[in-house]
């Protein structure tokens, strides 16, 4: 039968807009304004999950964010299906798919559900346990064969999506002057009060409809008019206010630093039908001047056996569904509480046409108003009672009490708990805020604020209706007045609307008894037991407790559970409650989807992608592509046939034969001006500046504080105070950051101007014997000959007529230049070098040729062959340190004990035994075969086209003193010999450098 | 996100905008050739690292470029006052106004 729990009237559903369903495959029907868990309520499904652990048999516990049993998987098409969503805050919509978790094969017959029969191997601990052991066959071997493979299988909640998500979510920045997080009646009050005196408002809450416990309130007036009509009254002057932002389905789910909140939104299905482009989720960064916190409060469960049966729930969801829905959660309810609000849920759905099949309250008198108002109703109430059980399995069929009069079974299909209300303090905690116990209530209240916050209403303790519109009224007020505004707080006047007291916190007497399952954290499937047995086992403090049960650390948080779980280690460990401690509330209140955090950075926004000016030129050339930090560097140009070894071969030898073009555009570029610019250069270099002539360039090594080497490069004289500076393509942020540090903090007397011109200039390395002849018919103004421009020497003139800054340079070991041009002329005058090039065989080549060539010649790689423990020294570059220069950056490091130590690892070439073989790169390497003790690494290794053979860079302990040494490079459990060797392989003398 | 006030902008800007550089008012000795070992390694290596107020530097790396110096309470995470390089560390009782 279609709803069959559902009222024929009543509820802020819309009866003439049916929809349908399915969940777990089977159809049903519902109604615009239903929730997934209100239209289940409404066709009387109970079970619609199977917890975490013991694969237990579960329904719904609440009608709202605390919820920690219902938690479905909906399926929206293709890469549309989001695990672990709460079934009472998914809006229901047309054709909806909702799959329940935790199960196999079904829902009712769910194989995990041997788990529940074997708990007692599962006791709280049991991962410690068994990480730790037993070692049943050798060390470990029953975790890594038995448990673990298992515990992978079982572990975790729901089903991670598949394929990627097609929709969008965007991410905004907001600020306000006061935000205000949660919409029942405080926070109401709060949005009204502040945004009547002018200031901006924002007005936040993660249900779909703002009201909070105002949208199930059915007797109450505020004003003399009924809370509802109050409500929208409220709404509709609130909407009408230009200042105002309200934000329904929008969680505040973290408090940051300097009033800075996180809101996630989820987007309403009316807006995504109205534009296809909506995203999903919107999350909002908002910075507010004063916030006002109305979160409200959560229902506690009561802790008694097998209180997790499907139809156990809280009291007062039984009225939300009720009031909101129109649905009745059974056809005949018990009642067990220990707090008054549960006799308003009672006279409601007596109301309602449900019967009440008695209400029993733990406390030995229930004397208050709505106690009094139940008892002339004429339900049966026994007070000093206590509730020993849930009979039935899939769906509660009866409960146990125990009374003066012995032990009762009642039938009933739901059993409604109260332990009464706990304040959520969670923002208030997250912003830094401390906590402070009520002991007269049992409830832990917000203490002072350490930022710009005030909470109002009911998590506040301030429970009341009348109570709670005037403490947000004024909280409004109070926010709104100190951002600057005039506000006034109003007064409200209620009627109807008693005052509800009680509560309980913990296990009733008795009702957790060992051998029971009395459930605290129905999430992560923690009883009343395994807390008792933590204490035993000596965990003393709530935070040990936590992390030994994991109660409190499922994805709910312990909404529901945490009080219950401190109040039974108090009891345990005998110490009053506050002594236990309080765990932490964390970031955030309720999961946010990975979306909504990534928002745009996914796919070709993830990164910021960098592309030179050559980079078109080499797509169409066949270039493949490496990363190296943001940039896409042409890695080898591969013909057709070509792999990359043969490509990168081939590269190297025309281009010691003949000639090579190289995008070298990424290197980093720092102007460095002003009278003072070659003061600081001998600061932050090792070498000699001073005296560098004009237009004469000099390889630099800079070194950090600690006499480390951080970058290199070739730094050119344009002018007495102008340097063109070249750092790596990596280094090229970090190396200026480093100037200004030491110029703007250090030597802030000298005159220096620094500027990064590295996107100014794109390079196009020329390289090989025939290099002078292929850019001779290009160039304007500069006398090219030998003699005229020696090697390392800069000119400035024009390269196809373009300006160009020209540097006689080499990476490679042969005449080389570097054309310094403006990146807009880059790629034509690539092309004009690429066609005149023909004539001479001219290779493009790659970083992999680049990184080969500079290998042969032993030129270094900051980063590759030095590690940030690496000295001049230690990399052969005592050469490059102006041994008369009194200080610089590094300098005095290098004379510390360990910098001198005879063992230092030093840079050195490898040979191995077997010419063809190739070592890996960060290989390590051992004195003798066999050996585990390494006494170095490798840290290049190419095969060679110039020597015909494989080579080696590495660093090893006094490597140079081992020249010829035999030594072993480890390969898994192979050693491979090699034998050590200078690391210069090729034109020793450098002949080549000058074609 | 920290909001923090740049002493040479004059207005808070978030704290994406800065980036650390770490204690402040670590100062380069003036001759590192005379300094012995040890005094050397304690400008290199040692630092603070108190529970409550510490001086530290930050750059306006996304803004104006500056290096600043800042005290804040390392237990609170708040930000007490900032101030420009070379300027002595002010009293944290006492922490002066900055623009917003």
């Amino acid at each position: 039968m279609s709803q069959r729990f559902r009222l024929s009237a009543g509820g802020r559903i819309d009866r003439g807009r049916p929809l349908e369903f399915t969940f777990d495959g089977k159809s049903y029907s519902g109604y615009h304004g239903d929730t997934l868990a209100s239209a289940l309520v409404a066709n009387g499904v109970k079970l619609v999950g199977r917890s975490y652990k013991y694969h237990r048999p579960r329904g719904l516990l609440s009608a709202g964010a605390e919820e920690p049993n219902a938690l479905v998987g909906l399926v929206e098409g293709p890469g549309r299906f989001t695990p672990n969503l709460r079934a009472t805050q998914i809006p229901l919509t047309q054709g909806l798919v909702a799959r329940s978790q935790n199960r196999w094969p079904s829902l009712k017959y769910d194989m995990g559900g041997v788990n529940d029969a074997l708990s007692p191997l599962f006791s709280a601990g049991f991962y410690y346990k068994t990480f730790m052991g037993p070692n049943w066959f050798g060390k470990n071997w029953a975790w890594l064969n038995v448990f673990e493979p298992i515990v992978r299988r079982a572990a975790g909640l729901g089903a991670a999506p598949t394929e990627p998500d097609p929709d969008c979510y965007a991410q905004y920045f907001e600020h306000c002057d006061v935000l205000v997080v949660g919409s029942g009646p405080a926070g109401l009050a709060a949005a009204k009060s502040a945004a009547l005196s002018g200031a901006r408002v924002i007005l936040c809450d993660d249900s779909l409809e703002f009201g909070g416990s105002l949208l199930s309130e059915a007797h109450a007036t505020i004003d003399g008019v009924a809370a509802q009509v109050w409500l929208s009254s409220t709404l509709a002057e609130l909407a009408a206010l230009p200042n105002v932002r309200l934000m329904p389905r929008t969680q505040a789910f973290g408090y940051y630093a300097e009033n800075f909140l996180g809101l996630a939104e989820i987007v309403s299905a009316q807006e995504r039908e109205a534009n296809p482009d909506a995203p999903r989720e919107r999350l909002w960064q908002v910075r507010a001047r004063e916030v006002v916190l109305a979160c409200g409060a959560i229902e506690r469960p009561l802790v008694f056996p097998d209180n997790d049966r499907p139809g156990v729930m809280l009291a007062d969801s039984a009225r939300v569904f009720l009031r909101r829905h129109g649905a009745q959660v059974g056809k005949r309810v018990v009642i067990a509480t220990a707090h008054d609000s549960a006799y308003r849920v009672a006279l409601d759905l007596h109301g309602a046409g449900v019967e009440v099949a008695g209400i029993f309250d733990l406390r030995d008198s229930a004397d208050g108003e709505q106690p009094r108002r139940a008892r002339e109703a004429g339900l049966t109430i026994v007070t000093g009672a206590r509730i020993a059980g849930a009979l039935g399995k899939l769906a509660v069929s009866a409960a146990k009490v125990e009374t003066a009069s012995g032990t009762q079974t009642i039938s009933c299909d739901a059993l409604l708990v109260s332990g009464g209300w706990t304040p959520s303090v969670h923002l208030h905690s997250q912003s830094r805020g401390k906590v402070v116990w009520d002991e007269a209530r049992g409830i832990f209240l917000p203490g002072a604020s350490v930022q710009r916050e005030r909470s109002a209403g009911a998590c506040k303790g301030e429970f009341g209706l009348g109570e709670a519109l005037n403490s947000g009224a004024l909280a409004g007020a109070e926010a709104a007045r100190a951002t600057g505004f005039a506000a006034a707080a109003a007064a409200y006047t209620t009627e109807n609307a008693p005052d509800t007291l009680g509560g309980f916190l913990g296990d009733a007497s008795g009702a957790g008894a060992d051998q029971a399952k009395a459930f605290v954290d129905f999430q992560n499937d923690v009883c009343a037991k395994d807390i008792r047995l933590a204490v035993r086992e000596g965990m003393r403090s709530i935070e040990h407790v936590k992390r030994y049960t994991t109660t409190g650390m499922a994805t709910d948080q312990g909404k529901t559970s945490n009080l219950n779980a401190l109040a039974i280690a108090a009891k345990a460990l005998d110490v009053p409650l506050p002594q236990v401690g309080l765990t932490t509330f964390r970031q955030p209140y309720t999961p946010v989807s990975f979306g909504a955090f990534a928002g745009a950075s996914r796919g070709d926004l993830f990164d910021p992608i960098r592309r030179t000016a050559i980079h078109d030129w080499a797509e169409e050339h066949g270039a493949a592509f490496e990363d190296v930090g943001l940039w896409k560097r042409a890695w080898y140009f591969a013909r057709r046939g070509e792999d990359m070894h043969a490509a990168v071969a081939r590269e190297c030898r025309r281009t010691r034969e003949t000639v090579g073009l190289f995008d070298a555009s990424t290197l980093g570029k720092i102007e460095v001006v002003g009278p003072d610019a070659a003061k600081l250069l001998e600061k932050l270099y090792t070498n000699p500046w001073a005296k560098l002539e004009v237009g004469r360039c000099r390889y630099g090594v800079m070194l950090n504080e600690q006499g480390f080497i951080m970058d290199d490069g070739v730094i050119a004289r344009l002018a007495p105070d102008r340097f063109h500076v070249t750092t790596t393509t990596g280094g090229a942020a970090r190396v200026l950051h480093h100037m200004e540090d030491y110029l703007q903090t250090e030597f802030p007397e000298l005159k220096v101007w620094l500027t990064s011109t590295s996107e100014q200039w794109a390079v196009i390395a020329v390289q090989g014997p025939r290099a002078r002849d292929l850019i001779a018919p290009f160039v304007e103004g500069i006398d090219l000959s030998r003699e005229a421009m020696p090697h390392m020497s800069l000119r400035e003139g024009r390269f196809c007529g373009a300006p160009t800054r020209l540097m006689r340079v080499s990476f490679t070991g042969e005449l080389g230049f570097e054309i310094n041009i403006a990146p807009e002329y880059a790629r034509s005058i690539w092309a004009a070098l690429w066609d005149a090039g023909r004539d001479m065989d001219a290779v493009a080549y790659g970083t992999e040729a680049m990184h080969v060539m500079r290998a042969e010649k032993g030129y270094i790689i900051v980063g590759q062959d030095t590690d940030g423990t690496m000295t001049p020294a230690d990399a052969g570059l005592e050469w490059a340190i102006g041994k008369a220069k009194k200080d610089f950056v590094g300098k005095r490091s290098l004379r510390r004990p360990d910098m001198i130590a005879p063992n230092r690892k030093q840079l050195v070439g490898l040979f191995t035994d077997d010419a063809r073989l190739v070592l890996g790169e960060g290989a390590q390497i051992v004195a003798k075969r066999g050996s585990t003790q390494a006494i170095g690494h490798v840290t290049s290794a190419y095969a060679s086209p110039a020597l015909g053979r494989s080579i080696a860079l590495a660093v090893v302990e006094s490597g140079r003193s081992r020249m010829g040494e035999g030594l072993f490079v480890r390969l898994g459990d192979a050693a491979i010999p090699v034998s050590v060797t200078d690391p210069i392989f090729y034109d020793k003398k450098g002949t080549r450098l000058d074609g | 996100m920290l909001l923090i006030p740049c002493p040479y902008c004059e207005t808070s800007r978030p704290e994406i905008e800065f980036r650390h550089a770490g204690e402040a008012h670590v100062a380069r000795p003036l001759d590192p050739e005379t300094a012995g070992d040890k005094t050397w390694s304690e400008y290199l290596y040692f630092r603070a690292n108190p529970k409550g107020v510490i001086a530290e530097r930050w750059r306006h790396v996304s803004g104006c470029g500056r290096f600043f110096n800042c005290l804040r309470d390392t237990i609170s995470d708040k930000i007490l006052t900032t101030y420009r390089a070379g300027e002595p560390r002010p009293d944290p009782q006492a922490p002066k106004e900055t623009g917003r």
